[in-house]
């Protein structure tokens, strides 16, 4: 991919110095706004139409007792955690992609989701669970699934190759078993899965809201503190080394810091489709820079996730279609479109 | 940066020694006799138990009594589990040569995508209830889905990872729509979530006439592109320089990669897997040499396919286990101890 350096370097007086990636910046501050402005417009869409300017004013705290009531008690946590759901899933698919060195090394395609699945199935079709328990099934699922996974990849050090194949192999294992309880199902227990498999953000509340943003206040800076380490690992473990990268920390902080994201991600929303696999490969695409690109796949992330569940609210009315729908379209179809002009500009 | 691992220098440029090639020879003929040990246990062993002494009055004197028609169900099953699993298996090792990545199997290609959306179209907008009336549903719907990913790859000029890229976007759309369908109609989550786990329990010989005379023309495609992609495998520069026609072998392997696995989805739903890991298991021994995998991934698919469906019918009396879910948790773990036995299983 050819790049044209957008990198300045900041000095101070004092003699610190700070590289800046421009156009990143520029990416990252556009998704944002991207994604700060899907929130409005998702929480005045719905059976009660409520205008972008009286949406602002109601979660400044100057609105009607009406408006509040639907504003900040019933559409902003889905807002919140539509955001927070995209935010951790774009952020757990670039570090699980850079750490594998593999576009297709999501957490769909390492298993990830499909333990989480299992776990919430489990719940659903054999124990009739309440959704709270769906949510703790799904989370001890993919935690448990993430650990496997990890430890069955571990030989002296994990390497990110291998870790795809046995990533490959638990989630073959997971979904046949997905499959079964699918088929044991009856069909309205079946349905219910269903939608709980294609992701979903209706009826969220603020008691979802508060363990992801705690689990992303401390994820987050976690995982950006040690984004430098992540760039030395793609070039290679041997030179990862050699520049004084502690190699199996990293990589081992890294995994966990994505498998809880992932995780309770998963659990709060159900596996939405392809955000984790599309988002990273997009944002990559925008700042044109090389690296894991964290915070842009995060923003990205986020900002597709509340787009995509906007977009089928206002395509499908209000709580027809979930919103791993329009992710599994949306995405793919972006995804082909930058497949088709960046051939004609000849990339890739 | 996207897919290909490093290219890998192979020791094994010589030409291998012919105590090797006996030995790989008698691994194949090995190989072939446990194929046939399977497919004899696939007709024998079942839901319902039956005598040596019925299965071959129903082999061998077929006058219609109950047993006998127990084997004929059988041998028809068996049938489509030869020719599927060695559909899938040639596929899988076709595709993870074309794309250079070990990890393609025919979801990555969007295959399965376009035959489960074709079938939940068929089911939703034309009312097709019947298993055959799906196969040319979903056979046409997963050759347009290749033809598509083909052309938006880059056609000619495809490269392994664009080829890649484009499966999965078209993948990620038709989800979303094969979701939707379920979603929103019931009839149709009722159907879909027993074709998509993948069964050989429908077979019947109007199926198998069905996909054979496709299932043979991409075998003997398949094969038959075991030197090119040999050097194809070597990247993009040395093959050309060896005199490899790039474009032409490209074309021709996707195409015997669709319609194998388009035929074989279609006759039994999504089998995933066995494409991906049939593959991974003969590389382990036979080396980089596509002129040996091909024909080793032919016989033993079948064995993995037919094993996971006897021991399906088995497990769950007088029920049974789908072969997919079988042969996905049976083969995992067995992919796993594989992938850490191995340093790695490089391509």
């Amino acid at each position: 991919m050819k790049t044209r350096s957008t990198t300045r370097a900041v000095r101070t007086p004092g003699g610190l110095s700070l590289r800046l990636d421009l156009r990143a910046l520029l990416v990252v501050v556009l998704l944002l706004a991207a994604a700060c402005a899907a929130g409005v417009a998702l929480i005045g869409t719905g059976d009660a139409k409520i205008p972008a300017a009286d949406v602002l004013r109601t979660l400044a705290g100057n609105g009607n007792a009406y408006q509040d009531f639907i504003v900040n008690e019933l559409r902003l946590p889905r807002v919140l955690v539509g955001l927070l759901v995209g935010g951790s899933l774009g952020l757990g698919g670039a570090l699980f992609q850079s750490v594998s060195r593999n576009p297709l090394g999501s957490p769909d395609v390492l298993g990830l989701s499909q333990g989480s699945t299992a776990g919430a199935l489990v719940v659903i079709v054999l124990l009739s669970g309440t959704s709270t328990q769906v949510t703790a099934g799904a989370l001890i699922g993919g935690l448990v699934t993430g650990l496997a996974i990890y430890l069955l990849a571990w030989k002296q050090g994990v390497h990110g190759y291998r870790l795809v194949l046995v990533g490959i192999g638990v989630s073959a294992v997971a979904t046949a078993v997905n499959g079964y309880l699918l088929t044991k199902a009856d069909l309205v227990d079946a349905a219910r899965a269903v939608v709980w498999m294609t992701g979903s953000l209706g009826g969220r509340d603020w008691d979802q809201v508060w363990p992801l943003l705690a689990l992303c206040a401390v994820l987050v800076p976690l995982v950006l503190v040690h984004a430098r380490g992540l760039r030395m690992l793609e070039m290679g473990d041997d030179v990862a080394n050699a520049l004084g990268v502690r190699v199996q920390r990293v990589r081992l902080v890294l995994m966990v810091s994505a498998v809880l994201l992932t995780a309770a991600a998963t659990a709060a929303a159900g596996p939405v489709s392809f955000v984790a696999l599309t988002a990273p490969q997009l944002a990559r695409r925008l700042t044109r820079s090389p690296g894991p690109n964290l915070v842009p796949s995060l923003c990205m992330g986020a900002a597709l996730l509340v787009a995509a569940d906007w977009a089928s609210q206002r395509a499908f009315g209000a709580d027809q279609l979930p919103v791993g729908v329009v992710t599994g379209v949306l995405g793919g179809v972006y995804l082909l479109w930058l497949l088709v002009t960046e051939r004609r500009a000849g990339r890739i | 940066m996207l897919v290909d691992s490093p290219p890998e220098q192979r020791a094994e440029t010589a030409p291998a020694p012919p105590t090797r090639r006996a030995a790989r020879a008698l691994g194949l003929l090995l190989s072939v006799l446990i194929l046939v040990l399977v497919a004899l246990a696939s007709i024998a062993i079942g839901a319902r138990a039956l005598s040596p002494d019925q299965v071959w009055h129903g082999l061998f004197h077929d006058t219609g009594t109950y047993g006998d028609v127990v084997v004929d169900e059988r041998i028809a099953r068996t049938l489509l589990g030869l020719l599927a699993g060695a559909a899938l298996g040639l596929a899988g090792a076709v595709l993870q040569a074309l794309t250079r990545n070990p990890l393609a199997d025919p979801g990555l290609l969007g295959i399965n995508a376009g035959a489960s959306a074709a079938v939940v179209t068929a089911i939703t907008c034309f009312g097709v209830t019947s298993l055959t009336g799906y196969v040319w549903f979903a056979f046409l719907g997963a050759a347009a889905v290749g033809a598509l990913v083909w052309f938006l790859g880059g056609s000619r000029g495809a490269t392994p990872v664009r080829l890649a890229l484009a499966g999965t976007a078209i993948s990620a759309a038709l989800y979303g729509y094969l979701q939707a369908a379920m979603i929103l109609d019931d009839a149709a989550l009722g159907r879909m979530r027993f074709w998509t786990v993948g069964s050989l329990a429908s077979a019947t010989d109007s199926t198998i006439l069905q996909v054979l005379p496709f299932l043979a023309a991409g075998m003997v495609l398949a094969l038959a592109l075991a030197r090119p992609l040999n050097a194809v495998a070597m990247g993009d520069d040395t093959a050309r320089a060896l005199g490899a026609n790039l474009g032409r072998t490209r074309a021709l392997a996707m195409l015997a990669a669709t319609v194998l696995c388009g035929a074989a989805t279609a006759a039994c739903g999504p089998i995933v897997f066995v494409g991906l890991m049939v593959p991974h298991v003969v590389r382990s021994f036979t080396g980089p040499d596509l002129r040996w995998i091909l024909p080793y991934a032919t016989v033993l698919s079948p064995v993995l396919l037919l094993g996971a469906d006897v021991i399906g019918r088995v497990v769950a009396r007088p029920s049974e286990l789908q072969v997919g879910i079988v042969t996905a948790i049976i083969g995992g773990p067995v992919f796993i101890f594989l992938v850490r036995r191995r340093r790695t299983a490089q391509l």
